[in-house]
């Protein structure tokens, strides 16, 4: 009966996120892009999860493994090498670079915890996207801050992501093809995700974090444990960021600043740390809150005001702001947190 | 029976111009409990802490079931056969009984990232063992009926026994208990020396610091004491006590 109930409420749920895009398209393309930012968002965000929210490693500096998994992607299709190689050869090879600069962002990083670890990490971020931002003589790796752009769409044998196809006629545009196989990404992430964490690398990551001595005592290589944190992070982040080469056509180093960390980090605690379900709910809302307001604000002051008061970007942020606070005040471990962390934070006393 | 488990020779640990430990060796058989007792401060935690790698030592070696102990890293020691427990419980306070000793099979299970991503038939397999293994170890100490309940939320006695279970969970040959009964009532010791007995009848060699001399000449077959970094003797509980080093040790010299 139960079981039944949760099978129809799945195919529900999967028969909207089907539907979603030709509802979306009907307001717009611009929406379904912004659907796209949002589940790339989530992506990454699972991806910081691991890292924050499992094994407690605080990183502030996770942009930069998007960073390189989009720039791997930019290098090995666009005219800037000659370079078009097919997008399911280069987003494993972006995982698996993101993976090694992951180890080495953990390598010598591993004493470290909390705040100092935030630091270093951050300082991390800066060096990758000062990197890009330099590689451009004396040999042209990244094209400095101009960035790379001719990027190729994703093609897959004649399916091509950058046009659009009529089949039966429903109006298959670009952005919602992406939309489709990013949905089957994150699919796939959330299973890896469930997997890892009810499982005995899960439960040490957990341990680590609870106290670190102790998980050592229990004969946990910690290092390795820490270490396979960071890589398995990065390599979603890696993941998202050939992604988002392909969906913009175009990366250069301004797309992978501090702020950007620091959202999805915000994404993960609003949402809830170590809870899936939460982290990608907090990344819906810190996407599609700041587009909603964009579209509101504006035409909202004219019709009571006559005039635009406040430009809608410095609201955004001002609204932005006051929900974080107002969640961190009365749902300190984030919106929907994980039953663990929900104990830590003393939810439960309630 | 009397077959060497652990041979500790000639340990020196400094911390700075603190002579810790100095020249320590000693001795522990299979199956048997033996004590480590001495003063505050004599270094019975200390030489803890370098039998199970959390500090390294200057000098000495440390032979265990027959082979030398690297003493490198705290996990490595673990599964060569050492497991210990904290003089102050130091539990993952917000997983479940259950979880933390599940923890303690890490070491001897091996499911690694593929084959968990996976879920291979190996990997389900594993898992299943690691809890069927964890509930029998929560039976054996006397709280499986807490298994669902976090660990924090456990009461100090049964603290210590999950803390002993998680501990058993990485089946070690030689079980170091810090201090197990600091803190407890005397129903609450009656009851840890049934469980080290216990674990002792099951073929368990234990290595047991404490402050409660009763328990431990009690309980011990042989007893080591610490003063000021050096053991000044190792023996049967009944000679350690007449030992006049030992009383001048515990009670100060006379000086009349």
């Amino acid at each position: 009966m139960k079981i039944a109930r949760e099978r129809i409420g799945l195919t529900l749920v999967a028969a909207a996120l089907i539907a979603l895009p030709f509802v979306l398209a009907s307001a717009g393309t611009a929406w379904v892009r912004i659907t796209n930012f949002a589940v790339l968002f989530a992506l990454l965000s699972l991806g910081l999860n691991i890292v924050v929210g499992f094994a407690g490693l605080l990183d502030l500096g996770y942009v930069a493994f998007y960073a390189v998994g989009a720039y791997v992607y930019a290098l090995l299709a666009s005219p800037h090498f000659g370079l078009h190689l097919p997008f399911w050869v280069i987003l494993p090879i972006g995982a698996a670079v993101a993976c090694l600069a992951g180890v080495i962002l953990g390598a010598p990083t591993l004493r470290l915890r909390g705040d100092y670890l935030a630091i270093v990490t951050l300082g991390f971020g800066e060096i990758v996207r000062i990197f890009m931002n330099n590689l451009s003589s004396p040999v042209n790796l990244t094209n400095g801050p101009k960035g790379i752009n001719r990027i190729d769409p994703f093609q897959l044998g004649p399916l091509n992501f950058s046009s659009s196809d009529t089949v039966i006629g429903l109006v298959f545009s670009g952005p919602i093809k992406y939309y489709y196989f990013l949905l089957l990404v994150l699919l796939a992430v959330i299973v890896i995700n469930r997997r890892l964490q009810n499982s005995r690398i899960g439960r040490a990551w957990v341990a680590i974090r609870e106290d670190e001595i102790a998980a050592k005592a229990s004969g946990i290589n910690t290092r390795n444990i820490k270490l396979l944190a960071f890589a398995m992070g990065a390599s979603f982040g890696g993941i998202a960021g050939g992604m988002f080469a392909a969906i913009q056509g175009f990366v250069s180093p301004e797309s992978f600043i501090l702020n950007e960390s620091i959202m999805v980090l915000a994404m993960v605690v609003l949402g809830g740390m170590g809870n899936i379900w939460g982290v990608i709910a907090g990344a819906m809302l810190l996407s599609f809150v700041p587009e909603l307001l964009r579209y509101t604000v504006e035409p909202a002051q004219r019709a009571v005001f006559g005039k635009l008061l406040v430009d809608p970007e410095v609201l955004r942020m001002l609204v932005f702001g006051l929900a974080l606070v107002l969640t961190m005040r009365f749902r300190p471990a984030g919106l929907w947190p994980e039953t663990r962390h929900r104990r830590e934070l003393g939810e439960d006393r309630v | 029976m009397s077959q060497v488990l652990l041979e500790a020779r000639n340990i020196d640990k400094r911390f700075g111009g603190v002579q810790a430990l100095k020249d320590v060796s000693l001795t522990i058989r299979h199956g048997e409990i033996y004590g480590l007792i001495g003063p505050n401060g004599a270094g019975k935690t200390t030489l803890f802490n370098v039998f199970t790698g959390l500090y390294p030592r200057d000098s000495g070696e440390v032979l265990f079931a027959n082979a030398p102990l690297s003493l490198q890293s705290p996990h490595a020691v673990v599964a060569a056969g050492i497991a210990r427990t904290f003089q102050n419980i130091r539990l993952f306070g917000n997983m479940t009984a259950l979880e933390n000793v599940m923890v303690g099979r890490h070491v001897r299970t091996r499911a690694g990232v593929f084959s968990t991503i996976l879920r291979t038939h190996t990997e389900r397999a594993e898992e299943a063992g690691i809890r069927r293994r964890a509930e029998e170890l929560l039976h054996y100490v006397g709280i499986a009926e807490h298994a669902d309940d976090l660990a924090r939320h456990l009461s100090y006695g049964d603290q210590r026994r999950l803390e002993i279970a998680r501990a058993l969970a990485t089946d070690p040959k030689l079980l170091a208990l810090d201090e197990p009964a600091a803190g407890m009532n005397a129903t609450e010791t009656a009851a840890l020396r049934g469980l080290i007995e216990g674990l002792r009848n099951d073929g368990l060699t234990v290595l047991l610091i404490e402050h409660d001399v009763k328990l431990v000449l009690g309980l011990c077959d042989r007893v080591a004491v610490l003063d000021y970094g050096e053991k000044i003797a190792e023996d049967v509980p009944e000679v350690v006590r007449a030992n006049p080093k030992v009383i001048e040790a515990y009670l100060g010299a006379s000086t009349a």
